[in-house]
């Protein structure tokens, strides 16, 4: 059963496609229910913005692929760096992108990666 | 406004949408599929499959975690469970931009539609983008740019799958590091209230932590009770009761 064409694409379906839109559509019939002044909103988005942040912390504290064998002091030490950039130059977001990412760029390489 | 210039601005505003391919968000995400394509192969996934899985799926971490699961030899309904555990988060960021993107007379089904577009970039990009559009033109300018950006990535997997396997480790660790910089500026940058901001530092401290703590539910523990408390730090000390925080009512004028 496993050998035919379309299996894999099944899998993906879902697995893949009926695994995130359940909650995508959960939120459209949540987000309906929800006035833009409601208080619940500010609920809403203050979870949003937590699992975002966290996700986006465990990729810099832990990342896959090759930055799994750098230093964890250089990608905090960067990400900090580029965040500072960011708000001294009145919240360039370009200036922060920037600076963080040239200067792990430049640490990985004088670690000799 | 009489109904046919109605129509008129509905597709203005989608083409609008359409421009922010060439914003940063965008630009980023576009090179981190470039590494997609690279992981995919790299995995052994058919270069047909990661293309269907890029239009199927769109958020970039579940389709990673699916082809971990898929490398692993998992069997469906464990891939379904790891893959739709690690989504719940696609809820509360799509509950959170419906309220700012719909109007009274948009209906149900066209937000379903287009809910499949939200991941993290297209809603750090539409958090930012969409207060600057009037609200009759929000749900174009999402479709606009949210679909383009969907299709672009799904063409670059299928160009770029075997033409890029391995980067050399200072550019594609740097590549890697491109995303989180990205969202800790731009969501700090582009917070319109202070809750935003208080569930940002115990996001970005609460994931880590209980990666640590409780290696299952870190993601549920940090976000579900991190933002809870986030809300009553900053309902209680913070905002001031009846205060307004949102400022949406641009005017027509102002486009991005």
């Amino acid at each position: 059963m496993t050998e035919s064409w379309w299996w894999p694409y099944l899998f993906i379906v879902v697995a893949g496609w009926l695994a995130t839109d359940i909650w995508r559509w959960l939120g459209v019939l949540a987000g309906n229910r929800l006035d833009e002044q409601s208080e619940a909103l500010y609920w809403v988005r203050a979870v949003a913005t937590a699992l975002v942040m966290a996700v986006t912390a465990k990729l810099v504290v832990f990342p896959t692929g090759t930055l799994e064998a750098s230093p964890l002091w250089l990608r905090l030490g960067c990400a900090v760096l580029g965040f500072a950039a960011f708000l001294a130059t009145g919240h360039k977001i370009g200036v922060g992108v920037t600076v963080g990412v040239l200067s792990l760029g430049a640490g990985l390489y004088t670690l000799g990666f | 406004m009489p109904p046919d210039s109605h129509t008129r601005s509905a597709l203005f505003w989608f083409l609008t949408g359409m421009r922010g391919l060439f914003s940063l968000p965008a630009i980023i995400l576009m090179i981190s599929f470039v590494g997609f394509s690279a992981f995919a192969l790299e995995s052994g996934i058919p270069r047909a499959e990661a293309i269907f899985m890029t239009i199927a799926i769109w958020a970039l971490p579940a389709k990673m975690i699916l082809i971990g699961s898929i490398a692993g030899g998992a069997n469906m309904a464990a891939a379904f469970l790891v893959v739709t555990l690690s989504s719940i988060r696609m809820m509360p960021m799509v509950a959170s931009i419906v309220p700012e993107m719909r109007t009274s007379r948009t209906p149900t089904w066209l937000l379903l539609f287009l809910s499949h577009f939200i991941a993290i970039t297209a809603w750090v990009y539409s958090m930012q983008a969409l207060r600057h559009v009037p609200r009759e033109g929000r749900v174009a300018f999402f479709a606009g740019f949210g679909i383009t950006l969907a299709l672009v990535n799904t063409l670059i997997v299928a160009v770029c799958y075997g033409l890029v396997s391995q980067l050399p480790p200072v550019v594609s660790g740097s590549l890697f590091f491109l995303t989180p910089i990205y969202f800790i500026v731009s969501i700090w940058g582009t917070a319109r209230h202070s809750v935003v901001k208080v569930a940002f530092v115990i996001g970005i401290i609460g994931g880590p932590l209980f990666a640590v703590l409780t290696p299952q539910f870190d993601i549920l523990i940090a976000g579900v009770g991190g933002g809870t408390l986030a809300y009553i730090i900053d309902r209680i000390w913070i905002r001031k009761p009846g205060e307004k925080q949102a400022n949406d009512t641009p005017t027509e004028g102002e486009v991005l």
